[in-house]
């Protein structure tokens, strides 16, 4: 199966995905990730506010079978959650890149090793055998 | 057969990746976790129909002249009760009464079929060749010459009717019966694991994939879909039933796991009973309940329990979200005196207490045709 990874975005080994525009980063999960992960059915997300180093756990989602970390791409400061994922958790299935977004943060500066869509897709590849 | 370390696959193992399977390392066999999704599978089962592979599953033939006195002393049910032609739940128990496997037992007539779990196979086969000492009893793993098949679901009844005619599907509950099902010999039982009516199919493992694609085609219309290990764990929990490893192990017995009525103590000596004897008259310390969470979070297998004002009290053995129910459901060890309906405890959360309350079990009623 061929997932989604669009070229505009950068992506973690954890199978985060990051979108920034300026100092400020939309992160969600990738498709690769929510397919793995089967229906999510409970997400579990930070405050605003709250501060993280880079691939700490930041929040949780959970599907019929089991709980997943979530890791944070880069170091940040948390503007925003999806608050939309309290009541719909199936969005991240149904739009990993879209509407499932997670939180946004505000980038602090020194950006680690992201993956681009290419780097990531082939490190998809890897792990399917 | 497949070397230490490496995972086995059962004869359905390229069928599971067609169907776009998703492959989980359960046992040591690598199995389907699910096709569609879990809740679309659940859905199935309890709407209408899904089919299982569980050919993974160990059987172990029991024959000869001593199979029932042999039974008998290795189990805690009584064998004696199970007439030819009808199943039945057992437990095998250590001297200390802690579980050594949950098993069903199947009268055969002539023999006995005695089906286990598949991650227990080599600890289960070993178990009893120790104890058939002084029997004249011929034990048979016969694990790699049979696969299973489970078709479960208000569904299933007709299906079956329709590819092995209405006299194996009017088989009543834990009934078993020789027969061919789409013209593959089969052994055909009422039996199952999700709390809907249902069949389980013994074929020779060369069978399996040919029985497998005939049913599914066959099922299309009436919504038969594969179903995986993650359905059939989500199903069960529902039903509340037992799963090793989670409700039951080596080291909780019976009466604890509220499997009393499995243990018939005035059926004659078996292993274990002096323990269990002892244990019923005394009462049990800690036992196993149902749980619905209060606060928001989910409980999982291990996540520890404490009193609600912080004090450790037991395990959570199973957690999900019930897909039936809609609610965020767990089965756990606590003490009796936190056992009773309405009672409330901490579900250790991500080093959080979320609260949860004890509720009746089974949380969903099993929908058996008796």
């Amino acid at each position: 199966m061929a997932f989604n990874t669009p070229v505009e975005l950068q992506y973690s080994k954890s199978h985060e995905w990051i979108r920034i525009e300026g100092d400020e980063g939309t992160v969600g999960i990738t498709d690769y990730a929510q397919d793995a992960l089967g229906d999510v059915v409970y997400v579990d997300l930070p405050q605003v506010g709250a501060r993280f180093d880079a691939e700490a756990v930041f929040g949780v989602v959970e599907s019929v079978k089991a709980a997943s970390d979530l890791y944070l791409p880069v170091a940040g400061e948390i503007l925003a959650v999806n608050e939309a994922l309290a009541n719909n958790p199936e969005l991240i299935n149904n739009d990993p890149y879209g509407a499932g977004w997670l939180v946004k943060i505000k980038v602090a500066p020194g950006i680690g090793a992201l993956m681009s869509a290419d780097a990531y897709a082939a490190y998809v590849e890897t792990l399917k055998h | 057969m497949a070397g230490q370390g490496a995972l086995r696959r059962t004869p359905l193992y390229q069928r599971h990746l067609a169907l776009g399977g998703r492959m989980v390392e359960f046992g040591g066999w690598e199995m389907p976790v699910q096709y569609s999704g879990i809740i679309d599978e659940h859905r199935a089962v309890r709407e209408a129909a899904g089919l299982f592979d569980i050919s993974h599953m160990g059987e172990v033939e029991v024959r000869g002249p001593d199979a029932l006195s042999f039974l008998q002393r290795l189990v805690t049910f009584d064998v004696a009760a199970i007439p030819a032609g009808r199943a039945n739940y057992a437990l095998m128990c250590r001297p200390d009464g802690g579980i050594v496997d949950d098993i069903f037992i199947y009268n055969l007539g002539n023999d006995y079929l005695v089906v286990i779990n598949a991650a227990n196979i080599a600890k289960d086969v070993a178990w009893m060749r120790d104890h058939a000492a002084g029997f004249d009893v011929d034990l048979a793993d016969a694990s790699d010459r049979i696969g299973m098949l489970a078709l479960q679901g208000p569904a299933a009844e007709e299906l079956l009717a329709h590819v092995a005619g209405r006299e194996l599907a009017a088989l009543p509950f834990h009934a078993v019966a020789r027969g061919s099902v789409l013209d593959v010999p089969a052994l055909v039982a009422r039996t199952g694991y999700t709390g809907e009516d249902g069949f389980e199919l013994f074929v020779a493992t060369a069978d399996v994939d040919r029985l497998w694609d005939g049913l599914l085609d066959a099922g299309r219309d009436s919504g038969v879909k594969p179903c995986g290990l993650g359905a059939r764990d989500s199903l069960r929990f529902e039903a509340c039933l037992a799963l090793y490893g989670h409700e039951i192990a080596d080291d909780i017995n019976p009466y604890e796991a509220r499997l009393g009525w499995v243990v018939k103590l005035d059926k004659g000596d078996f292993i274990g009973r002096e323990t269990l004897q002892q244990v019923k008259q005394e009462g049990v310390k800690r036992r196993l309940i149902g749980f619905e969470m209060v606060g928001r979070g989910i409980a999982r297998g291990d996540y520890a329990i404490h009193t609600t004002d912080g004090t450790p009290i037991g395990r959570v053995t199973s957690g999900m979200p019930s897909p039936t129910l809609g609610k965020n459901l767990g089965m756990g060890y606590v003490p009796v005196e936190f056992s009773t309906e309405g009672t409330e405890f901490d579900v250790i959360v991500r080093e959080k207490p979320v609260r949860a309350r004890v509720v009746k079990m089974p949380f969903y009623r099993p929908r058996y045709k008796k």
